[in-house]
Order: structure tokens, then C-alpha cells, then sequence
């Protein structure tokens, strides 16, 4: 182990030591707060491995948080599964839609692949309305408090409770962080990354690019499917809004804000995105209180100062001037 | 017994006068005051879930001219139980992620006492189990029939609007009696339609009318002419829910193709709140009907309180703001915030309500609400409120369109619009 490879596994483990000290000294709100934006992380992981490290721009990627969303939803509520049978649900949903699209997408590049991304997404939303019936459509559906239990022997795990909440959320994205981090660290990320910075040369060395993006694909859509299931078993809500584009579009803006290509930038986008929409809404208030500006205007404004200003991202700079070494 | 510190000697005495002073400026002190009387005087505070951005900001915007004119009257008259009501609004973009993400922030950053006006459904649906599980009573003006259906948890209410289920049963012996027995119905595709296309045909059914064709119109469609021709020939009425901003091009385009013939209209006027029915493109809707909660037009026949309650809203006799003759309310459903909030008062008086430790007082005791008479408090009508589904019924308006204006035809009474209740949200544990 190298001193740099020490660094990174210090630092990683340190984030989970402190995410799991947060547990402890944080307000109830932002208790609260942490709790949803580590299940959104983990969706915005899943998403920076095909964007960041892959170099794959996906603009359909809510169609698998919302795979693993309605996967783990629908048996829930209509018939009445367990916790851990409906995540399994929720994740083998999302991960076999990645593989089915994955292999119709890959077949096109840069451009293209945004647009055929898009259209399958769309094609996921509306789907959510043409089996209305099943869905409720925009309404639709919630899952009572006491569904969302864990029955261990005698012990009930109560995930609506705030600590098991928050562990159970640290847990997934621990876990998510970890493989993600063993992942990009591993030959197949070096891969990826190749891939990204040249494709050509890479299938030149003899790789099989196709086949590498497809395991990309699956993992990404496996890891968004993950943070769908989770985020239907601890908040109990699923509608059809988590399948439109707005949810295409806001993990890639948390990936960019954080840095892509960092294991730990989406983490730091969604925390900051988070606390900016939810702190701008005061702002407006005190300082204009006539512009009926939405959250969803301050993404769209935090999006262009992104792009025009820091493309690589919070750590992604960090990485380029100061740490080197960060993974 | 004496003792020293930095040379100065201390008794009993002046420890214990010291410790009086300590003590009495403590309680004093600014920060104390706050704790003392936080019973007593502190404000009730509402958490206002407004939709002040996305598809609901026209209701939105309504909805909090109506709500502050309330707290106002309120306020103006003393508070709840003494004490001043202040309203904490957020914006939730009119999206359930956020939605969820605001009630959260009621209950453990504002610490609110009531969570409060969130209208579109998928809104309150996203956001109910956030309010059960911080057992923070929640009271939607939403008119969708997900609290009725006992299918969100104990802490949700909805006391001030009719739910749509019962809107529609009420408008079917209208409908059969005086438009016509073979009804098409045009609807979105989502959940809104789903609740006409599922509770008007057996209402339709009880008073000898049917539902002949049901045309379901995708939430992304901008351009209506290619379903019209699935409208069967033989129909009587044509009964339209289309909401949204295409709802003008729907309009435009359903009179270009009847060109001015064909079957009577009946809609619910959510599909025009907020819009002047003097637009260019809605001239063929002269004469046809729709269901109205309040009167967007005043009345001949207005109560004091109907007039009272649209003079301190501020909109004028067209139910437009009086500040601006082209802003148009959404006067239909906004009476809903005026009457909720005086519910939660109600309550909360019943409840000899305190403090966010009463907040299981309050919800037995607005379940413990059964009617609420017409007046300063409820001028859109007398209701009942059935507190086992958390549902209040009123009595409906049917309007024609004539010479620019909407014009009541019909009320329905209240018994027009019961039903038997789908479930029981007292058997929750609170």
C-alpha cells in the first residue's frame, strides 16, 4: 500500500467515522436532512460512475431510481411484502432495466446517448401513468409507517424511527461508498477511465470497451436502483415525479457541483445543493422578497455558474491543485 | 459559616441574597421571559406549505392572499386561545420531494404547531407520511379524495374543502336531470382524472344516466382535435376536468371543432381557475355549466358573510383582486384556507391547546368536530366533518356561463354528496 492509496482509505473511512459521530450531535432537523441526502448520494454515486468515471452522460438516470422506487413500492403496497424482500425487488428491478438499456443505449455515443437516455426516461414516466391503475400516476403511493419494519426474532427494527433511519441510510452509503471506491480503484476503473479519455486507443490496446461500459452501466443503475429502494422504504412515498427528468438532471448537477470522477463529490454536491435550495428560500425571503424565484431556479442558476466557472467540480479542484492524490 | 474568595468574605446570607438575585435575574433575563411565557403569550405558529412556485403557483398565490386575510380576522379578533397565530410559509415548488422536505422542516426546525394549505395531491400524498411520523397535524385544502380514502395516516385533515368524490356524486342528479343521460367524459391522464373516471359513472348510474365513453388525455399532450372524434355521436353532455396550461388550447380547439353546435358542456372549473373566462377563445362556452365550490362571481343572493369574507380576501364582484382586474382568484377552491384555519382554531380552542405537547388533544378534538354552521367562519356554506375519515362535506354550486360572468344555477344540498367512509383513521394509535 502506497502512501497515497493510505491517504485515500484514511480519508474515506474518516467520512463514515464522521457521518456516524453527525448521528449523535446533530440538531433534529438536520438529523433529519443528513439522513434523506445520504440515500440521494448514494443515487448521485451511482450516477458518477458512468458519468464521472466512464465519461458516459446519461440524461435518463431517473428512470432507474425510479425502477428501484416503484420495484420496491409496488409489491409494498399491493402485496404487502417485507422490507428486505421489496429492496431486493427494487434493486433486481433496476439493475436488469440497466442491463436491458444498456445494451440498446451503448450502441450510440456522446450526443445520441444523452438523447436515447432521455427518450427511455421519458418512456419510464409515462409508463408510471399508463399503469395508473397500479401507480396512481402523479399522486401516487404511500407506505404506511408500520410496513416499513424490519422483523428480527422478537425485535422490530423501526426504519421510520430517526436514529435506525439515519444508520440504516449511513449503512447503504457506506457500503456504496466503499464498493465504489474498490471499484474505480480496481483494473475495470482504470478501464472506465481509459474509455472516457479515449475509446478508440482503448479498444486498440485490446480491451472490450462495449462489454466494459455495459458492467459500468449495470453497476450504476444497480447503485440508483439501491438508493430508489431505500428512499421508498425510509421516507414512504413513491409518484411520478421521481421518474421525470428534473430527477435526470439532479444527480448529474450534484455530481458536477461535488466533482465528478471523485468518490466523495457527490456526496459534498448533494449536502451542498441541499442546504442551498433549502437555505435560498430564506434568502429570497429577507433580501427579495418580490421574485418568486423556485429551488428549482437556484439549480438552474447553480448549474450555469458551474459550468462556466468551476467545470471539475469542489473537489475535482481540490484534486488538481492541492490533493493529488485524491481518489 | 464564612468563606473567602479573592479575599472577600462571604456569609450564608449574602450567598443566599446572591443566589435571590442570581435567581430573579434569570428568570428576568430575556431568554427566560421567552421559556415563560412561551405557554402563555408566544405566538401559535402555522407552518403554510405553499405552492409560491411550479403548476401550482396560480392557487398558490391565492391561496396565501386568502390565508393571510384570515389570520388577519383572526388575529384582529385574539388570537387563538389569547395568543397571536403567526404563519411560516414555504415553498415547495408544488414537488413531493420537497413537499416531505418542508414538513420535516416545520416540525423540527420551526417547531411549528400545525402544518397547514398544501393543495395538489401528489403534494400532500408525498408529504403525509413526514407528518405522521413527527405526529404533526397536517390540514390540506387539496379537495382530492387521499384523505377521505384513509389511506394517509391520523395527522392528516382536510376540514375546510369538500374532497372531489363528493363533488362529483353531488353534481350527478343535476347532470342526469338537466343536461342530458349520455355523458362523455374528457379527463387527464393522471390522478385528478382518475377521480372523475372512477366516481362519476356509478354516481351517474344511481340517478338513471350513463357514462358513455371515457376519454383519457396524456398529461404531455399540447393539441386535443385527434381525440375528439372518439366522442360517440349520441352524446348529451361532454364533462371536462382538463387541467393545466393547455386547458385554453383544449377549449379553443373543443369549440373549433363543434363549431358552435353539438353536445352541452359540463366541467369542474379547476380547469379555469385563475384564467378570465372572458379569454379569447372561451366565447363558446356561453352557456355551458360548471361546478363551482364558491361563486368566483358575486351573487345576487350573497350572505354578509360571503361578502364579508370576499371584501377582506380583496377581490372585486368579477373575483378578480381588486389591486388588478386581470389577476383572477381561484375563488372555487381558496374559501377552503379562510374556512380550515378557523377549523384549526376551533380545534385548538376545544383542545385548550398549549403547546406541541397537545398536538394528540388536537387531533382527537378536531375529530370530535362534527358540523360547522355558515357564517363569518364558513361563508361558503354549512358543512359537516366526519372525523373518522378527517373529511368535511359542503354543500356545491353549479354555474352557467352568461353575458361573460358565471351565474349559480343550482346548490347541491350536503346529503347529495355522502358516502359511506372507506375506513377509520381513529383506530391509528396517535
Amino acid at each position: 500500500m502506497t502512501g497515497r492509496d493510505g491517504k485515500a482509505i484514511a480519508l474515506h473511512g474518516g467520512v463514515i467515522a464522521a457521518l456516524f459521530a453527525l448521528n449523535f450531535v446533530l440538531p433534529e432537523y438536520h438529523h433529519g436532512v443528513l439522513a434523506r441526502v445520504l440515500v440521494l448520494a448514494v443515487f448521485a454515486m451511482g450516477y458518477n460512475l458512468l458519468f464521472g468515471y466512464a465519461g458516459l452522460l446519461s440524461l435518463g438516470h431517473a428512470m432507474f431510481f425510479a425502477a428501484g422506487l416503484y420495484g420496491a413500492g409496488l409489491p409494498m403496497y399491493h402485496f404487502g411484502w417485507g422490507v428486505l424482500a421489496a429492496f431486493l425487488s427494487g434493486l433486481s428491478a433496476a439493475t436488469i432495466l440497466a442491463f436491458v438499456i444498456g445494451m440498446l443505449a451503448l450502441r450510440t455515443k456522446g450526443v445520441a446517448f444523452m438523447i436515447v437516455t432521455m427518450m427511455f426516461a421519458q418512456v419510464g414516466y409515462l409508463l408510471v401513468y399508463y399503469f395508473g391503475s397500479w401507480t396512481r400516476g402523479d399522486e401516487g403511493l404511500v407506505i404506511q409507517q408500520h410496513a416499513r419494519a424490519i422483523e428480527i426474532g422478537a425485535t422490530t427494527l423501526d426504519l421510520t424511527e430517526p436514529t435506525t433511519r439515519y444508520m440504516t441510510a449511513l449503512f447503504l452509503f457506506s457500503v456504496v461508498l466503499l464498493v465504489t471506491f474498490a471499484l474505480v480503484r480496481s483494473s475495470f476503473g482504470r478501464v472506465l477511465i481509459a474509455i472516457r479519455e479515449n475509446e478508440e486507443r482503448t479498444r486498440m490496446l485490446g480491451y472490450d470497451t462495449f462489454a466494459n461500459k455495459l458492467v459500468a452501466m449495470v453497476a450504476s443503475g444497480a447503485i440508483c436502483g439501491a438508493a430508489g429502494a431505500a428512499y421508498l422504504i425510509l421516507f414512504g412515498y413513491v409518484g411520478s415525479t421521481f421518474a421525470s427528468i428534473q430527477y435526470s438532471i439532479l444527480p448529474l448537477l450534484w455530481v458536477l457541483l461535488g466533482g465528478a470522477s471523485t468518490t466523495l463529490g457527490p456526496l459534498v454536491g448533494t449536502v451542498l445543493m441541499f442546504y442551498l435550495i433549502d437555505g435560498s428560500g430564506d434568502l429570497l425571503k429577507t433580501y427579495a422578497p418580490g421574485w418568486n424565484i423556485s429551488h428549482l431556479g437556484i439549480v438552474g442558476a447553480a448549474l450555469i455558474i458551474l459550468v462556466l466557472f468551476f467545470p471539475k467540480g469542489i473537489l475535482g479542484t481540490i484534486r488538481d491543485r492541492w490533493a493529488r492524490w485524491l481518489p | 459559616m464564612t468563606s473567602s474568595i479573592f479575599g472577600k468574605k462571604i456569609s450564608r446570607r449574602s450567598t443566599l441574597k446572591g443566589l435571590g438575585a442570581a435567581a430573579t435575574g434569570i428568570v428576568a433575563g430575556p431568554g427566560f421571559v421567552r421559556y415563560a411565557q412561551a405557554q402563555s403569550s408566544a405566538p401559535i405558529k402555522i407552518g403554510f406549505q405553499a405552492h409560491r412556485t411550479g403548476i401550482g403557483a396560480a392557487y398558490g398565490r391565492w391561496y396565501e392572499k386568502t390565508t393571510n386575510a384570515a389570520i388577519k380576522a383572526i388575529n384582529d379578533a385574539g388570537g387563538i386561545n389569547g395568543r397571536m397565530v403567526e404563519v411560516i410559509v414555504e415553498d415547495d415548488g408544488t414537488d413531493p420531494g420537497r413537499g416531505a422536505e418542508i414538513v420535516g422542516k416545520f416540525a423540527t426546525q420551526y417547531k411549528v404547531d400545525v402544518a397547514y394549505g398544501t393543495l395538489f395531491s401528489h403534494v400532500v400524498i408525498g408529504s403525509a407520511p413526514v407528518a405522521g411520523e413527527m405526529k404533526l397535524p397536517y390540514f390540506v385544502v387539496s379537495e382530492g379524495h387521499h384523505v377521505a380514502s384513509t389511506k394517509l395516516n391520523r395527522y392528516v385533515f382536510q376540514p375546510g374543502i369538500t374532497d372531489v368524490k363528493s363533488q362529483i356524486q353531488a353534481m350527478a342528479p343535476w347532470i342526469s336531470a338537466y343536461a342530458g343521460k349520455k355523458v362523455t367524459q374528457i379527463f387527464p391522464d393522471f390522478a385528478f382524472g382518475y377521480d372523475h373516471r372512477d366516481y362519476l359513472p356509478p354516481a351517474l348510474k344511481a340517478q338513471g344516466a350513463d357514462v358513455i365513453a371515457q376519454i383519457a388525455i396524456p398529461p404531455t399532450e399540447s393539441s386535443f382535435t385527434k381525440y375528439f372524434p372518439q366522442i360517440p355521436a349520441d352524446t348529451d353532455v361532454i364533462y371536462h376536468v382538463m387541467v393545466g396550461p393547455a386547458v385554453l388550447t383544449f377549449v379553443k380547439e373543443l369549440g373549433e371543432f363543434y363549431g358552435g353546435s353539438g353536445p352541452k358542456l359540463f366541467g369542474f372549473i379547476d380547469s379555469l381557475e385563475a384564467v378570465d373566462i372572458n379569454s379569447p377563445g372561451l366565447e363558446f362556452l356561453n352557456g355551458s355549466h360548471f361546478w363551482e365550490g364558491a361563486p368566483r362571481y358575486a351573487q345576487d343572493n350573497d350572505t354578509d358573510a360571503m361578502k364579508a369574507y370576499r371584501a377582506a380576501v380583496g377581490i372585486d364582484e368579477n373575483g378578480a383582486s381588486v389591486d388588478d382586474p386581470k389577476d383572477v382568484s381561484t375563488a372555487a377552491h381558496m374559501f377552503g384556507c379562510w374556512e380550515t384555519l378557523y377549523v384549526i382554531k376551533k380545534a385548538m380552542e376545544n383542545a385548550d391547546y398549549k403547546g406541541p405537547e397537545d398536538r394528540g388533544k388536537l387531533v382527537e378534538a378536531t375529530e370530535a368536530l362534527t358540523e360547522f354552521a355558515e357564517g363569518p367562519e364558513h361563508p361558503q356554506g354549512p358543512k359537516t366533518f366526519n372525523g373518522k375519515i378527517h373529511q368535511c362535506f359542503g354543500i356545491q354550486n353549479i354555474s352557467v356561463v352568461e353575458d361573460g360572468k358565471l351565474k349559480v344555477v343550482h346548490k347541491t344540498t350536503i346529503e347529495d354528496g355522502l358516502y359511506e367512509p372507506e375506513g377509520d383513521y381513529t383506530t391509528q394509535p396517535l
